[in-house]
C-alpha cells in the first residue's frame, strides 16, 4: 500500500503517491517540466539541472526529476526565479556546445535545440567556450560517431551502457571544465569493448552520438545504372519507421515501406524475414545435431546450451566478455549476413546478374549490423556480402529527401525472389521471437505435431521481462528423434546485455540447465534496436512489440519450414540444412577479444 | 549593535587524550538516548562545512531500523591552506577514535572508516597503530567496533559526503542527489553518520567535560570553540582554537599586520569581508547574528593593501573550475563563465556591466547547483565583486 500525500503544484492541490518525483507528479496533471539528463529507461542522475523548480519557502531550487514529493510541498514550476535559472542553464549549455545546428545530423531531433527554441535563446551573452576546448570527433567505428563538441555531459549514454547493457564502454573522465565522456584510455570506440549496439545513440539527447550514415553512398549506388541495387528490410523496421513519418508508435507500415523503397529506386525490394526463416531451419537443425551429440554420443566437445547468433551486438559482447564460451554460439550467421551471402550467389544466379554488379543494401533497426557487415569474414560470396547498412532513421531521411508523402502511399508487396516470409520470420524483431520461431519449427519437425500453444503463440517467451524461461516436454517423437523422448527442452531468452550477462554467468558457473538460449543485445529485442527512431521508452517498445505480433498473426504462413521459397532454395541451391553450401555461405566463426 | 567579545584562545582539542578509556567505558554504559541528549543540548554543529547539528545527525541515524550502519570520519581536508584535521589526527587520534566508537554505540553501528586525504598517506602508519591499540582495547572490554582507514583519491570534491561514499564504493567521486540523506542512505546505501575530524574531537570534549561547558562558550547559534587556520598577510600564521562568536575586528587586531584590507572567512567557498564590515561581522554559523560567515574548514586568510582582489578571485575561480566534479551544468559551465568573464572585463573585452550578468549567474549557481561546491561559488564571487568592483575593472 502506498500512502497518499497532498501537495500543491502551481496553486493546484493534488493527491499523489508518496515517493513520486516532482517531475512525474507534475506530468500527471499536465504540467510539463523540461528535462535533459532524465530518461525513462535510466536511473535518475539529476545533473543537467534544467528541471529545477521552486519549493515555496526554500531559497535553493530543487531538481524535479530527483526530488520526491513530501506532504505539504508547495511547488512552483514556472516562477520568476525558476524561469531565469532555467534560461541561464540552457545558455550555459549552449555556450559549451558546438551549436552548429544546420550542419548537425540531429538537426530537428535534438532535445537541446528544442529547449533553446522553446526558451527563445536569441542572444549570446555568455562567452563562447567552444574555442577554448580541445574537442575531438571519433569516427573510427563503422557504426558510431562520437562528437564531443555536441556533448552536454548528461551521462545518459554512460548510464545506458552501464544499466541497460552492463558493458561500461563509456565512462566519465577528468573533472571540472575538462570533464568528458570517454572510453578506456581514451581509445576510439572501435578499439574498446563497445558492442556497437547503438543504445547510447538512442538515449543521447543531442548529436554527440550518432550512427555513421551511408546515405550518400546508397544514393550513389542507386544513381549508378550499371548496378543492381537490392535492399533487404529487417522485421523491426516495419514497426518503427512509421514513427519517423509522423505516425503513432506501433503503426505497421510494411506495405508503405516497400512502396517507398521502390520509389527511392532500389532495383529489388526484398525481405530479411526470408533469411530469418532460413536461419530457423539452419539453427534448428544445428540444435538437434547438438542435442543428439550430447544426449546420445555424450560428446563432451559439444556445448549446451546453444546460444543464438542473430544479434551482432551480442556477438561482440560475448567475444569480449566470455571468449571461452564461443563454443556455445550457433555458427549460423545473422539473417542479414545470410541474405547478403545469398544475394551475390543464389540471387545473382537465378536473376542472371553479375555478382560484382550487385550492390547489397540492408535497412536495419541496428547499428551493430554496420559493424557486422564490415567484419572481414563476411565475404563468403566472394565479395563483400552486405555493402551498406542503413538504420531505420537513415531510411526515413532518404524517404524525406526524395519528397515521398509516406502516409499517402499505397501498400505494395515485396519482390518475389527472397522476398517471401512467414510470421516466424517477422517475430525475429521482438525479444523471444527467434526462440518462438525456432520452437514452432523444431517441435513440429521432431514430433510431427504443432507446438502445443494456443494459436502457435509461445507466450512464455513474449513480453518485456529481462530473462524469460520456457520448457517443453517432448513426447512421442518421430522415429528419427527417438532419443528425445521425455526430454524437457529448457529454453531461456535474454534481451539487453545486462540480462545476457545474468544468463551467461549462470552458464559459466554451471548452474544453467538450458538447452537453447536466445540473446539479443537491445532491450525489447531488435524493435528496441540502436538504429530505431528516437525517442525510445518502455511504452514505445511495447507498442512496437504489439505491432510485430499483430503482423505475425496476419500472415498466411507462420512457420518457417512452410515458407515455399525456403523449400525451393534447399531444392535448387543449398540441397540440405547444414550441407556443404550452407556451411560455406550461411555459417561463420567467432574471434576472441580483450575485456576492455 | 552586535556585542563584542574578547578573543579567547582555548585549549580543549589538543589537550592530552589520556582519559580516553574512561570516557569510552563510561559512555557506552549509558543509554544512547542520554548521549544524544547531551550532544543536542551542547548545540554542537558540524565543523566540516554544512554546520548540521551533530546531536540531531546521530539521533536521526539511530532511529533508522537497519542491521548494518556505518560511522565515517571525514578526513579528506581538501580546502587549500587548512590542515587542522591533520593536526588532530597526528596529535590526538584517540579522541577521534573514541568518538567514532561512541557514535557507533549510539546509532547501532559496528564499523567505522576514516576517509583520509590521499596526500596524508604519511599519517597512515601512526594512525594505524592508534587504531590497533584502540580496537584491541575494545575487544578487551567486549565492545564490538572496528575502524579502518580508506585512502582518498585526491580530488577536492571527494570531501563532499555523498561523493565520498561513491569514492569509497569504488565509483567516480560525484555527489549524489539529496534526499536521501546519509542518515537514511549513505555508504553502501546504509544509514551512515559522517562527521568531520574536528567535530569528533569536539564530541570528545563534550563527553569529557559535559555539554554545559561547551555550550557556555560562543554565542547563540554558534556554540563552543573552533580551530582556525590563519594564513595570508599575518605575522603569526598557524592553527588556533578560538571561541566562536568573536568579532572580526578583534580577530584582525590579533592576527593582522596593521594593513589588513580584507579577510576571506571560510576559504574559497567562504566570504570576503572588506575592512568597512569588520566591526559588524561575527565569526560563527549563519544565524540571526548580524554579519555573515560560516567557518567551513575554518580557514581565515588575511589580505593587506598590496593584494589585488582581482587576483584573489581569479585564483578561487580557477580552483573551482578545476575542482568541480563537472557533472552539473551550473557549476561546470558556470565556473568557466565566471572565470572567463572577469578576465574579459579586465581586458576590456566586455563592459563593466557584464559583471552584473555574472553576479546573476553566480546567484543561479547558488540556487541550482547539485552540491555545496557549486552552490558556494557565489559566496566568494559576489562578496569580492561587490566590494572591490573597481579592482575587477581597472
Ligand atoms: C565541495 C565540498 C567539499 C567538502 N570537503 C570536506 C572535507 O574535506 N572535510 C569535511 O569534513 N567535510 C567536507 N565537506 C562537508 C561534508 O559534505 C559534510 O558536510 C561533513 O563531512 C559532515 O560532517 P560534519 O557534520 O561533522 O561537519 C565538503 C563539502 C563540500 C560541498
Ligand atoms: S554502442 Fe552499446 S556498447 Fe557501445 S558504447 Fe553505446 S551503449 Fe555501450
Ligand atoms: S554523448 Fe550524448 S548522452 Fe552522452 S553525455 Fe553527451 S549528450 Fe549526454
Ligand atoms: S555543484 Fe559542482 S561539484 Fe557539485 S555536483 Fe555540481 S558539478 Fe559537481
Ligand atoms: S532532468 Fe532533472 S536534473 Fe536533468
Amino acid at each position: 500500500m502506498t500512502t497518499k500525500i497532498k501537495i500543491t503544484i502551481n496553486d493546484l492541490e493534488v493527491e499523489i503517491d508518496q515517493g513520486t518525483s516532482i517531475l512525474n507528479a507534475a506530468r500527471d496533471i499536465g504540467v510539463i517540466i523540461p528535462t535533459l539528463c532524465y530518461h525513462k529507461d535510466l536511473c535518475v542522475a539529476g545533473n543537467c539541472r534544467v528541471c529545477v523548480v521552486e519549493l515555496v519557502g526554500q531559497k535553493k531550487l530543487s531538481a524535479a526529476c530527483a526530488t520526491p514529493c513530501e506532504e505539504g510541498m508547495n511547488i512552483l514550476t514556472n516562477s520568476f526565479k525558476v524561469r531565469n535559472s532555467r534560461k541561464h542553464i540552457i545558455e550555459l549549455l549552449l555556450s559549451e556546445h558546438n551549436a552548429d545546428c544546420t550542419r548537425c545530423y540531429k538537426n530537428g531531433n535534438c532535445e537541446l535545440q528544442k529547449l533553446a527554441s522553446d526558451f527563445k535563446i536569441m542572444t549570446q551573452d555568455f562567452i563562447r567556450l567552444v574555442p577554448f576546448k580541445n574537442y575531438t570527433i571519433d569516427h573510427f567505428s563503422p557504426s558510431i560517431i562520437k562528437d564531443d563538441s555536441k556533448c552536454i555531459r548528461c551521462q545518459r549514454c554512460v548510464r545506458t551502457c552501464e544499466e541497460i547493457q552492463g558493458v561500461n564502454a563509456l565512462t566519465v573522465a577528468y573533472k571540472g571544465d575538462q570533464m568528458k565522456i570517454s572510453t578506456f584510455f581514451e581509445k576510439p570506440m572501435n578499439d574498446v569493448i563497445c558492442t556497437n549496439c547503438g543504445q547510447c545513440i538512442n538515449h543521447c539527447p543531442t548529436g554527440a552520438l550518432v550512427e555513421k550514415n551511408y546515405i550518400e553512398e546508397v544514393w550513389d549506388a542507386i544513381a549508378d545504372k550499371s548496378c543492381h541495387v537490392v535492399i533487404q528490410t529487417a522485421p523491426a523496421v516495419r514497426v518503427g519507421l512509421g514513427e519517423e513519418m509522423g505516425l503513432e508508435p506501433g503503426t505497421r507500415v510494411t506495405g508503405k515501406m516497400v512502396a517507398a523503397l521502390r520509389r527511392l529506386g532500389f532495383d529489388a525490394v526484398l525481405d530479411t524475414d526470408f533469411s530469418a526463416d532460413l536461419t530457423i531451419i539452419e539453427e534448428g537443425s544445428e540444435l538437434m545435431v547438438r542435442l543428439k551429440k550430447v544426449l546420445v554420443d555424450h560428446d563432451s566437445d559439444i556445448k549446451l546450451p546453444m546460444a543464438t547468433s542473430c544479434s551482432p551486438g551480442w556477438i561482440k559482447y560475448i567475444e569480449h566478455m566470455y571468449p571461452d564460451c564461443l563454443g556455445h554460439l550457433s555458427t549460423c550467421k545473422s539473417p542479414q549476413q545470410m541474405f547478403g551471402a545469398l544475394a551475390k550467389t543464389y540471387y545473382a544466379k537465378v536473376r542472371n546478374l553479375k555478382p560484382e554488379k550487385i550492390v547489397s543494401v540492408s535497412v536495419m533497426p541496428c547499428t551493430a549490423k554496420k559493424f557486422e557487415a564490415n567484419r572481414p569474414e563476411m565475404h563468403d560470396s566472394g565479395y563483400r556480402d552486405v555493402d551498406y547498412v542503413l538504420t531505420t532513421r537513415e531510411l526515413a531521411i532518404m524517404i524525406k529527401q526524395a519528397g515521398i508523402d509516406f502516409q499517402k502511399l499505397i501498400d505494395e508487396p515485396f519482390d518475389r525472389l527472397m522476398g517471401e516470409s512467414t510470421g516466424a520470420g517477422v517475430i525475429f524483431g521482438a525479444t523471444g521471437g527467434v526462440m518462438e520461431a525456432a520452437l514452432r519449427t523444431v517441435y513440429e519437425l521432431v514430433t510431427g505435431r504443432e507446438i502445443p500453444f494456443d494459436n502457435l503463440n509461445v507466450t512464455p517467451v513474449r513480453g518485456m521481462d529481462g530473462v524469460k524461461e520456457c520448457s517443453i516436454r517432448i513426447e512421442n517423437p518421430l522415429e528419427e528423434w527417438e532419443f528425445l523422448e521425455g526430454v524437457e527442452l529448457k529454453c531461456a531468452v535474454a534481451h539487453g546485455l545486462i540480462n545476457a550477462k545474468k544468463v551467461m554467468d549462470r552458464i559459466v558457473s554451471g548452474t544453467s540447465e538450458y538447452h537453447f538460449v536466445e540473446f539479443m543485445a537491445c532491450p525489447g529485442g531488435c524493435l528496441g534496436g540502436g538504429g530505431q527512431p528516437i525517442p525510445t521508452s518502455p511504452e514505445i517498445r511495447q507498442k512496437r512489440a504489439e505491432a510485430i505480433y499483430a503482423e505475425d498473426q496476419g500472415m498466411p504462413l507462420r512457420k518457417s519450414h512452410l515458407n515455399p521459397e525456403i523449400l525451393k532454395i534447399y531444392a535448387d541451391f543449398l540441397s540440405k540444412p547444414l550441407g556443404e553450401k550452407s556451411h560455406q555461405l550461411l555459417h561463420t566463426q567467432y574471434i576472441r577479444r580483450e575485456r576492455f | 549593535m552586535a556585542p563584542t567579545y574578547q578573543l579567547k584562545r582555548l585549549d580543549f582539542i589538543f589537550k592530552n587524550e589520556n582519559d580516553w578509556k574512561e570516557i569510552l567505558v563510561g559512555k557506552i554504559n549509558l543509554p544512547p538516548q542520554e548521549l544524544i541528549n547531551e550532544l543536542i543540548s551542547s548545540e554542537l554543529k558540524g565543523r566540516g562545512g554544512a554546520g548540521f547539528p551533530t546531536g540531531l545527525k546521530w539521533k536521526l541515524t539511530s532511529e533508522e531500523k537497519e542491521a548494518v550502519k556505518y560511522v565515517i570520519c571525514n578526513a579528506d581536508e581538501g580546502e587549500p591552506g587548512t590542515f587542522k584535521d591533520r593536526e588532530i589526527l597526528s596529535k590526538v587520534p584517540l579522541k577521534v577514535l573514541t568518538s567514532m566508537a561512541i557514535c557507533g554505540y549510539v546509532i547501532g553501528s559496528k564499523e567505522g572508516y576514516i576517509y583520509l586525504r590521499g596526500e596524508y598517506f604519511f599519517l597512515q602508519h601512526e594512525l594505524n597503530k592508534a587504531i590497533e591499540e584502540f580496537v584491541a582495547y575494545c575487544r578487551k572490554i567486549n565492545f564490538e567496533f572496528t575502524i579502518r582507514i580508506f585512502m582518498g583519491s585526491g580530488a577536492y570534491i571527494c570531501g563532499e559526503e555523498t561523493a565520498l561514499f561513491e569514492s569509497m564504493e569504488g565509483k567516480r567521486g560525484e555527489p549524489r542527489n539529496k534526499p536521501p540523506f546519509p542518515s537514511v542512505s549513505g555508504y553502501m546505501g546504509k544509514p551512515t553518520v559522517i562527521n568531520n575530524v574536528e567535530t569528533l574531537a569536539h564530541t570528545y570534549t563534550i563527553f569529557e567535560y559535559g555539554a554545559k561547558r561547551f555550550y557556555d562558550l560562543g554565542v547563540q547559534y554558534s556554540r563552543g570553540s573552533k580551530l582556525f587556520s590563519v594564513s595570508g598577510d599575518t605575522p603569526k600564521p598557524g592553527i588556533y582554537e578560538l571561541e566562536l562568536g568573536m568579532s572580526l575586528v578583534d580577530f584582525v587586531d590579533e592576527f593582522g599586520d596593521g594593513d589588513t584590507k580584507a579577510v576571506q572567512v571560510g576559504g574559497a567557498s567562504g566570504f570576503l569581508v572588506p575592512r568597512k564590515r569588520f566591526s559588524e561581522t561575527t565569526i560563527g554559523f549563519q544565524g540571526k547574528l548580524t554579519g555573515i560567515s560560516l567557518p567551513t574548514g575554518g580557514s581565515m586568510m588575511l589580505f593587506n593593501s598590496s593584494r589585488s582582489m582581482y587576483n584573489v578571485l581569479d585564483n578561487y575561480l580557477e580552483f573551482f573550475r578545476e575542482e568541480s566534479c563537472g557533472q552539473c551544468t551550473p557549476c561546470r559551465v558556470g565556473c568557466q563563465q565566471l572565470l572567463n568573464g572577469i578576465k574579459a572585463v579586465k581586458r576590456g573585452e566586455k563592459t563593466a556591466g557584464y559583471l552584473e550578468k555574472l553576479l546573476r549567474l553566480a546567484e543561479t549557481m547558488q540556487f541550482t547547483a547539485k552540491c555545496g561546491l557549486g552552490q558556494s561559488v557565489a559566496n566568494s564571487f559576489s562578496s569580492i565583486v561587490e566590494n572591490f568592483r573597481e579592482e575587477m575593472i581597472y
